[in-house]
């Protein structure tokens, strides 16, 4: 009897396995392809730059991981990240006030727009897709009229490290994400409210008769991910060195990509920030290997989003 | 020989991760006769019906319709062979008309172009409805019926398919005696028409008013096919359970002490008005009521999942006001939900996570959660319970449900509530658990702690409570203290009228 448990216990196992590294060959096959295609693809330089160029996605996915867990989806992201950039950039000059206000003034407001966000679905019972769309719009507009309608110029140095500067050789925007991501997947993993995410995602109307407190989590969770935006925006307008209010556009569509490649299920409850990295890696990946291999970018586009769906139909096949 | 059956199953196996749930089994059905499935849950009978339905595919196995081989991957192929499958968790779409419901993908078209004729569509409706006695308007939306009515409806939608094998799985579970017996009317003559019906259903009495033969299940394996004549229901039970039952319902010896919660003219506009009533430490306080009686959303208000308009709400004699179910749980209530997939668990979720969904903060003091301490709690709630799960982070929804009410019981032994509500807790559960949540009931009571028991079962009711309080229509219509409590008349009086 005991043997037959354990022998049930570990086929349990296995299949976990299975779906947990589903992906992971997907994005292993998909180096492998690239490396043998082109000699420059695992070159060291090579390698930091994808992971360069994926740090805001990523760290945009990171805090979309929460919302599409518990069930929402946010669209606002690309403008937060434009409005916080703007906000950030503006109060970041040579000479006028030290780094660390731009740096707080920026993921503070983005904490506001999440407690905004969070109160208008918790309490007002607005879906998410409305609330952040109207957010988008909105935010947008306040970075424009923030930044007058113009780029803002003239950064101070220090400011445009957080986005350009290295350390030991590493970007300073991939050792921010590699940080965020392990303060995510510890959140989401190791404590009280990770598990609440997923319950609430799971079924909203069971973790509320559990006694969790649906409101406040959900409003958490907006504050997670729009503070997330927030950041994003900060290294974003650090790295151009330039306060933008037109940048950001379709962050929001990249981020749930990552994220729905990762396996997180749209519905809710199903899913981690493990796959999201994975998600925003193999979107990294794709865009670095189709430059290399000298694709255009139109073509780039549709190769992208047929791979995209490629690799999520892989995945929910292993699942089956 | 295989043409006298219209179905014939060959040798069925399916296993999941963990779990074989059929074991090489095969059976017969015939034309205008009720083959009843019985087995405990976990048995197989839901697992089997969906193979038959192209909902799973087996792993082995053969089934034949009317004597061909049918290789069914969908719902719609077993659909064109004639199975139609009443689910225990009907299938409707809420803002649709019960018309459109009825013909939903077979809509009765005029012409070539598939524009849908409403004309066609509310006649035919109507002669449907007219057959299975249902007087509803064929125009309102589906989410404006009753429970009963909507069992009805989709009775009415598997002979618009035509089907010749009806699957009916718990087709009582929601609906009253009198809707039952109009149920069981159509049943026969559904039989007439030669229509064979598999019936699969807990109640085994009903399972003997209706059917001619029983099939049983156990763990997987085929046990036995029994003319329905013939087999005594003590045997039977053997049959399904694997052993002799002892008594249903254990003996109680708590000792009943002071007043925990006392409820002081609980009203809630069009919903229920003047509801009184206490428990105290100890006693099973049994709540009888139909459906739409009150009964399980005076609970929710208590529990705090509702709100009502006025009235009192006292705990050890302090009045207070719950606002919402954490200040339930804080006050020391729990409550077993009515519908366990809907409102007690989260299906997705671990074994473990969900033992451990409302307590976690009686558990760590801080924000993170200690997985090795977490283990040692929930396996001692699984062995207390003896909660049959391959594995504590096996997902809740691959378990069957005697076992997932076993989580939820457990969830509120963790929290060490001493109010406990159980709202309909032995629902959809089988004979063997049953009699185990009937036993951790009393080892409740014996504890100390005060239960409220809301159930439409009568013989639960009389069995279990030390007094029984009626609703009817949102009243209370009556209270049976021990000495009057098995006069079941009395009860089904004030239940009926």
């Amino acid at each position: 009897m005991n043997k037959k448990l354990l022998i049930e216990r570990n086929q349990y196992k296995n299949k976990n396995v299975l779906q947990k590294y589903g992906l992971l060959f997907v994005f292993l096959f998909l180096c492998l392809i690239l490396s043998l295609s082109t000699p420059n693809f695992l070159k060291l330089s090579n390698i930091i730059n994808i992971f360069r160029s994926i740090s805001i996605i990523s760290i945009l996915a990171f805090g979309a991981t929460f919302v599409v867990l518990t069930g929402g989806i946010d669209l606002s992201l690309g403008s937060v990240v434009a409005l916080t950039g703007v906000i950030a950039a503006s109060l970041a000059h040579p000479n006028t006030y030290p780094l660390i206000v731009p740096i707080i003034a920026g993921i503070f407001v983005g904490v506001l727009i999440g407690l905004f966000i969070g109160v208008i679905v918790a309490y007002g019972r607005v879906p998410p897709f409305i609330a952040t769309l109207g957010v988008m719009t909105a935010a947008r507009g306040g970075a424009l009229i923030i930044a007058k309608g113009r780029p803002i110029l003239d950064l101070s140095s220090s400011f445009s490290f957080i986005g350009g500067g290295e350390i030991f050789g590493l970007p300073f925007p991939v050792i921010i994400t590699l940080f965020v991501f392990l303060l995510v997947l510890f959140v989401l993993s190791k404590t009280k409210f990770g598990r609440y995410v997923y319950a609430i995602g799971g079924n909203e109307e069971a973790s509320r008769a559990a006694g969790i407190k649906v409101n406040i989590i959900t409003i958490m969770v907006y504050i997670i991910c729009s503070g997330l935006a927030g950041l994003a925006g900060i290294i974003q307008t650090s790295r151009i060195a330039v306060g933008q209010p037109s940048i950001g556009q379709g962050y929001e569509m990249d981020a749930i990509t990552a994220v729905v490649i990762g396996g997180v299920s749209l519905s809710g409850g199903r899913g981690s920030v493990v796959g999201t990295i994975l998600g925003s890696l193999i979107i990294g990946v794709l865009n670095n290997g189709l430059d290399l291999l000298n694709v255009s970018s139109y073509w780039q586009s549709v190769v992208k989003g047929l791979i995209i769906i490629g690799a999520v139909l892989l995945d929910r096949k292993k699942k089956n | 020989m295989e043409k006298e059956y219209i179905m014939e199953l060959k040798n069925i196996s399916k296993s999941f991760p963990g779990v074989q749930a059929l074991n090489n089994v095969s059976m017969q059905f015939e034309r205008g006769k009720v083959h009843a499935l019985v087995g405990e849950n976990g048995a197989g009978k839901s697992t089997l019906m969906k193979i038959i339905m192209g909902l799973y595919r087996a792993d082995q196995g053969q089934i034949f319709i009317k004597g061909e081989k049918f290789v069914g991957s969908s719902v719609i192929h077993s659909l064109q062979a004639g199975v139609k499958m009443i689910h225990q968790e009907l299938n409707f779409i809420p803002f649709m008309s019960v018309a459109e419901n009825i013909f939903l993908g077979h809509e009765p078209c005029n012409n070539f172009l598939g524009v849908v004729s409403k004309k066609k569509l509310l006649k035919e409706t109507k002669k449907l409805l007219d057959r299975v006695n249902l007087d509803v308007n064929p125009n309102l939306p589906m989410r404006d019926l009753t429970v009963a009515e909507r069992q009805m409806v989709e009775i009415a939608k598997s002979v618009s398919f035509g089907a010749d094998i009806i699957i009916m799985d718990e087709p009582t579970s929601a609906i009253s005696e009198t809707e039952v017996k109009r149920l069981f009317e159509i049943i026969e003559e559904l039989k007439r028409k030669g229509v064979a019906i598999i019936y699969i259903s807990h109640k085994l009495d009903e399972v003997y008013q209706i059917s001619d033969s029983i099939s049983v299940l156990r763990d997987g394996n085929y046990i036995a096919t029994f003319k329905t004549a013939e087999i005594e229901q003590d045997k039977l039970i053997k049959a399904m359970v694997g052993r002799e039952l002892e008594n249903i319902y254990p003996d109680k010896r708590a000792k009943i002490g002071e007043e925990m919660l006392k409820i002081e003219n609980l009203s809630k506009d069009n919903v229920f008005t003047d509801i009184s009533f206490s428990v105290n430490k100890g006693e099973i306080l049994g709540v009888a009521g139909m459906m739409g009686s009150g009964r399980t959303e005076v609970m929710n208000c208590i529990f705090g999942l509702d709100k009502y308009d006025s009235g009192q709400i006292y705990i050890r004699g302090e009045n207070v006001s719950i606002s919402n179910p954490n200040k339930a749980i804080q006050k020391g209530i729990g409550m077993v939900h009515e519908d366990r997939k809907e409102t007690g668990l989260i299906l997705g979720l671990s074994v473990k996570e969900n033992i451990t969904l409302s307590n976690l903060d009686k558990i760590f003091s801080g924000q993170i959660i200690n997985k090795q301490k977490e283990n040692i709690y929930v396996d001692d709630i699984v062995e207390k319970l003896s909660i049959k799960t391959p594995h504590r982070d096996q997902q809740v929804k691959f378990l069957s449900g005697g076992n997932q009410q076993k989580i939820v019981i457990g969830r509120i032994l963790l929290d060490q509530a001493d109010i406990i509500i159980l709202d309909e807790p032995t629902r959809g559960i089988d004979v063997g658990a049953k009699t185990e949540i009937y036993k951790l009931i009393v080892d409740l009571a014996a504890q100390g702690k005060a239960i409220i028991m809301v159930s439409s079962e009568m013989n639960e009711l009389i069995g279990m409570s030390d007094r029984i309080i009626i609703l009817r229509e949102g009243h209370k219509v009556g209270e049976l203290d021990k000495a009057n409590i098995s006069q079941e008349k009395i009860i089904r009086r004030a239940l009926l009228n």
